[in-house]
């Protein structure tokens, strides 16, 4: 089920701007809050009633996510929609102004270059 | 009966509306001129069909929709829907509607696809997000039909077969043309061409397979469903681009349509993915002879 609540995880972050931003400030602070508060309750809509015990996440998926490492979730078969949006929400603003438009999705790209010829890890769960 | 005066399959990108409209003109892409022209020359072969109702196939980009519970095929029935959704119009720029629904359709849609063998979840809380907004914005962006959306998987594998989206395409056709109505009915579907997201080939001067991208118009304006079923699988597709099976939706608007040439076809060659723009005619072509400008360029496969 971990590669279940990687994908949690950036779905539920991505949709909100205010967990985003932490996400993007301080990410071991981010991810430590959502496992207390977000994973342990069922389902992915914030309802904070109903628990469910399946959701946990590996040492090395809590390391890629407070890393930022997004070729590591690549690698791992997060959905390749909710890792590409969430990254660009953190970063797109700050590397456009820096070196301009698509700048951020061309070194997304050509870090994960090592992988074209190849099939690619599963998205399935 | 009703009448369904236009099948339109099209490709959906999601910067057309930013690229074209909110981009002052000496800083937009250079192609973004002709990208408007031919959106605005696909949007007549809509109008021409004077529809009432639109009939809407589109996948949500788990924007509303997660692995706690996805559904393979949806139907919403609802009086309204919303749209946007909040990243969307972040990474995007897209506005956002409120669009009104057709409640009486939508439930005649699901009973009669339940009846075909077709057991859709319903929604009755669906925000439609940028896969039926970016046609609503390139083909009717008064946005003033109401709508019946239906959702499809093609994100969560495992997905049906190529077959079973072309077999649902006929069974919404079946359904459509039974619906006791003097309305004229449009349904517009869009998918993708070949297409990468979040992998090494995002984001290039192309899409990432153009050969496949013009096989697979060709296969689309000529009909040829027995070429799309012979070589198109989930294993296929995924080596054009890891989200390519968005192809699936295509399909199944080819199933709408039936094994049919297209009365307009055109596309145009744009940085990351190929825009396909395509229309049917099921009840005959409503255009002035003059006025058929795109008629089907390649009689023969590429």
């Amino acid at each position: 089920m971990s590669k279940y609540a990687v994908n949690k995880f950036l779905f539920q972050v991505d949709r909100d701007p205010g967990l985003l931003a932490a996400y993007k400030a301080d990410p071991e602070a981010m991810v430590a809050r959502w496992e207390r508060d977000y994973a342990p309750y069922l389902g992915a809509w914030n309802q904070t009633v109903e628990r469910s015990t399946v959701v946990q996440l590996t040492d090395d998926e809590r390391r890629a996510l407070v890393e930022h490492d997004y070729v590591a979730l690549f690698e791992m078969g997060a959905h390749y929609f909710l890792t590409l949006t969430i990254f660009i929400g953190i970063y797109e603003e700050d590397y456009v102004a820096r070196v301009g438009p698509l700048s951020f999705q061309k070194e997304y790209r050509e870090k994960l270059a090592h992988w074209i010829g190849r099939p690619y890890p599963s998205v399935a769960l | 009966m009703a009448t369904l005066s236009a099948v339109l399959a099209t490709t959906h990108h999601p910067f057309f509306y930013k690229a074209t409209e909110l981009t002052p003109p000496e800083e937009q892409i250079p192609d973004a001129p002709e990208w408007k022209q031919r959106v605005e020359s696909y949007r007549e072969t809509l109008t021409a069909a004077e529809p009432e109702l639109l009939v809407m196939v589109g996948s949500d980009h788990f924007h509303q929709f997660f692995y706690d519970n996805y559904p393979t095929f949806l139907i919403g029935k609802q009086p309204r829907y919303d749209a946007t959704f909040y990243n969307e119009e972040r990474e995007f720029s897209i506005p956002t509607f409120q669009l009104e629904g057709h409640e009486e359709l939508s439930g005649y849609l699901l009973q009669g696809l339940m009846d075909r063998g077709f057991d859709f979840s319903v929604s009755h809380e669906l925000k439609i997000d940028h896969s039926i907004i970016c046609p609503i914005i390139t083909t009717r962006p008064q946005a003033d039909l109401p709508i019946v959306p239906i959702y499809t998987n093609i994100f969560a594998p495992p997905l049906p077969s190529p077959k079973r989206f072309y077999d649902l395409g006929r069974a919404i056709r079946e359904v459509i043309d039974e619906y006791p109505s003097d309305k004229r009915i449009a349904a517009i579907g869009t998918g993708h061409l070949s297409l990468e997201l979040g992998g090494p080939r995002m984001f290039e001067e192309h899409g990432p397979d153009p050969e496949w991208d013009v096989q697979a118009i060709d296969w689309l304006a000529h009909g040829d469903i027995e070429a799309i079923l012979e070589n198109v699988t989930w294993e296929s597709m995924s080596t054009t681009g890891n989200a390519t099976p968005g192809f699936l939706d295509l399909v199944l608007m080819l199933g709408i349509a039936g094994p049919e040439k297209a009365d307009y076809i055109d596309d145009l060659d744009l940085f990351h993915t190929r825009e396909m723009y395509m229309t049917w005619y099921p009840a005959g072509d409503p255009r002035p002879a003059s006025g058929r400008k795109h008629d089907l360029r390649r009689e023969t496969p590429a």
